[in-house]
C-alpha cells in the first residue's frame, strides 16, 4: 500500500486550480531589493505579504550586530538550550525580552511554532483542561495534541460561548485559557479584556499569542493585552521573530516563579538545536528598537487604514470593517476566482497571500494583504490601483 | 446503547444541516454519509454539547464517526455528570 494514496484529495484540488502563469505555493523571491519590494519571476514586485510588519529586515542596527556576532561565535550553537546551546547572547535576549514586557521570566524557543508547542504541551497536564478559540493558529492545536490535557474549544471570539464552556470543567481542574491577540488570516482583533477577565473568574491560568500583534499595538509595541491594559490577567505572553522582529525564533515570557523549571520538562525547548547567534543578536537589536519606535507605529497604521479605505472605497468586499491591523483581507467568492485573482495581481507586480481552507476560517478564500511600516504612501496607492486593474481584468464585480 | 430519547435529540439537531434528506439512524456516519465538513460538525458539536450542557472535548472528535458513537458518549458524559 502507498501511504501517499491518502493525499490524492489534495492533489486532485490543486491541479483543478487554474494556474497558468504563476503558483501562490511555489513563488521564488529572486532577488529582496528592499523590506517592500522583490524581484519575482523577472517582475520588480511590491512585496505586500509579508508579516515584515515593522519593517525590521534591513534595520542597520540589526544587521551589523547579526555580522559581528558571525564574526565572533560562528554559524550556530550545534546544540540544544540545555546543553552547549545557550551562549551569552541567548541570555542576553531572553533579559531584553523580559525587560520589554516588564516581566520577570523569559524562555527563547528556536521558532513562534515551537514557543507554541512547548508552552502548552508542557503546561497542559492528563487531569487539566486547555480552553481555545476555534480560530486558534496550527501551533495552539498541534500543542494541545502534543500534550495529555482534555481540550474544549468555543466559537472564536465569542466570550459568552466560551463562559458556557468554563462552567462545565470541574471547579477545581487545572485550566490553561490559549487565545490570540490578533487573528492572522483576517486580521481581526480579540476582545481580550472580556475572555482574560472570564478566564480568571472561573480560575484559569491564561495564555496570549502575540505574535501578530507585537510591535504595533500598545504604547511600546507588546501587543492587544498593553493596547487593552489587561497585561495584569495573562500569565504567559508567547511571540515570535518572524514577524515585527525581522528574524527567526519565538519567546515566553512570565512572571510565574517557578517559569524555569519549564526548561527542563518542555521538549520542543530541549530537543531543537538554539537559535544561531547572528539571529539571537539581530532579534536582540530588533527589540530594543521596536521599544522606541513610535513613529514607525505610527506610519504602518497610517498604510493599514490608508490601504482599508481606498480598498472599501473602490467596492472590495473586507473582512474587517476597518483597520483593526496591518492585516487587510479581502474576501474572494470561490476558489477559481481567488486563483485568478491573485496570478493575475501577481502579474500587475503585487505580491500578497493567497489563503484558502484549511488556514482560513469558515471555508474563506482570501487574498491577504500585509503592510509594512516601511511602505510609502506611493506604495500603498500603487497596490490599491492595481488591485482594481486585476478586479477589471478578471471580471470580478466590486460593490458600488 | 443510548435511549431513543437521546438519539431524537440529536437527529433533531441534525436535522437542519441534512441538506440532503439523508435517513437518520444509529449507523448514519456524519463525513461518510451527511457529507459534513470539519466547520459544520464543528457547530454542530458546539449545539450537541449546549442541548445537553456537557462537554465534547475535541480529543474525543476523532472517534465519533457516527450518530451511535455521539449518542453513546453523550450519554456516558451525561451520567459521568
Amino acid at each position: 500500500m502507498d501511504l501517499l494514496d491518502k493525499f490524492d484529495a489534495t492533489t486532485a484540488l490543486r491541479d483543478s486550480l487554474p494556474f497558468e502563469k504563476a503558483d501562490p505555493f511555489t513563488v521564488v523571491m529572486d532577488e529582496i531589493i528592499s523590506e517592500t519590494e522583490a524581484m519575482i519571476g523577472g517582475r520588480h514586485t511590491i512585496l505586500a505579504g509579508t508579516n515584515n510588519y515593522m519593517g525590521m529586515t534591513f534595520y542597520e542596527d540589526a544587521v551589523e550586530a547579526a555580522k559581528k556576532a558571525l564574526d565572533d561565535f560562528g554559524t550556530g550553537t550545534t546544540g540544544s538550550r540545555v546543553l552547549n546551546g545557550t551562549y551569552g547572547g541567548h541570555k542576553a535576549l531572553e533579559a531584553t525580552i523580559a525587560d520589554f514586557y516588564g516581566m520577570d521570566h523569559c524562555m527563547v524557543f528556536s521558532t513562534g511554532y515551537q514557543a507554541n508547542l512547548g508552552m502548552i504541551s508542557a503546561l497542559g497536564g492528563k487531569d487539566d483542561y486547555i480552553i481555545i478559540d476555534a480560530d486558534s493558529h496550527a501551533s495552539i492545536y498541534d500543542g494541545c495534541a502534543m500534550g495529555n490535557a482534555t481540550i474544549v474549544r468555543f466559537k472564536h471570539n465569542d466570550f459568552e460561548h466560551m463562559e458556557k464552556r468554563l462552567k462545565r470543567i470541574p471547579e477545581g481542574a487545572g485550566k490553561l485559557l490559549v487565545v490570540e491577540g490578533m487573528y492572522s488570516m483576517l486580521g481581526d482583533a480579540a476582545p481580550l479584556k472580556e475572555l482574560l477577565e472570564i478566564g480568571k473568574k472561573y480560575g484559569c491560568m491564561t495564555l496570549v499569542d502575540e505574535a501578530h500583534s507585537m510591535g504595533f499595538c500598545g504604547e511600546k509595541g507588546r501587543g492587544i493585552a498593553e493596547e487593552l491594559g489587561v497585561e495584569h490577567l495573562v500569565d504567559f505572553f508567547v511571540g515570535t521573530f518572524s514577524k515585527s522582529v525581522g528574524t527567526v525564533g519565538g519567546f515566553a515570557v512570565s512572571n510565574h516563579p517557578k517559569f524555569d523549571v519549564l526548561r527542563y520538562v518542555s521538549r520542543p525547548y530541549i530537543f531543537t538545536a538554539s537559535l544561531p547567534p547572528s539571529v539571537v543578536a539581530s532579534a536582540t537589536a530588533a527589540i530594543k528598537a521596536i521599544e522606541r519606535s513610535g513613529n514607525r507605529r505610527a506610519h504602518l497604521w497610517e498604510n493599514a487604514r490608508q490601504l482599508h479605505a481606498g480598498l472599501k472605497k473602490a467596492g472590495f468586499d473586507l473582512c474587517t470593517s476597518t483597520a483593526e491591523s496591518p492585516i487587510i483581507a479581502v474576501h474572494l467568492p470561490d476558489p477559481m476566482m481567488g486563483t485568478k485573482f491573485w496570478e493575475q495581481l501577481l502579474m500587475e507586480g503585487v505580491y500578497v497571500n493567497m489563503a484558502a481552507p484549511p488556514a482560513t476560517p469558515a471555508g474563506m478564500f482570501l487574498m491577504r494583504v500585509s503592510v509594512c511600516a516601511q511602505h510609502s504612501s506611493d506604495q500603498i496607492n500603487e497596490i490599491i490601483k492595481r488591485f482594481i486593474i486585476t478586479a477589471e481584468k478578471v471580471g470580478l464585480e466590486l460593490k458600488k | 446503547m443510548a435511549s431513543a430519547e437521546t438519539f431524537e435529540t440529536i437527529y433533531a439537531l441534525i436535522a437542519p444541516l441534512n441538506k440532503k434528506a439523508i435517513e437518520l439512524k444509529p449507523e448514519t456516519g456524519f463525513a461518510v454519509d451527511l457529507e459534513l465538513d470539519s466547520l459544520t460538525v464543528m457547530d454542530l458539536v458546539a449545539e450537541i454539547e449546549d442541548e445537553f450542557d456537557i462537554l465534547l472535548p475535541l480529543n474525543l472528535l476523532p472517534d465519533l464517526e457516527t450518530i451511535q458513537h455521539v449518542a453513546d458518549a453523550v450519554e456516558k458524559i451525561v451520567a459521568e455528570g
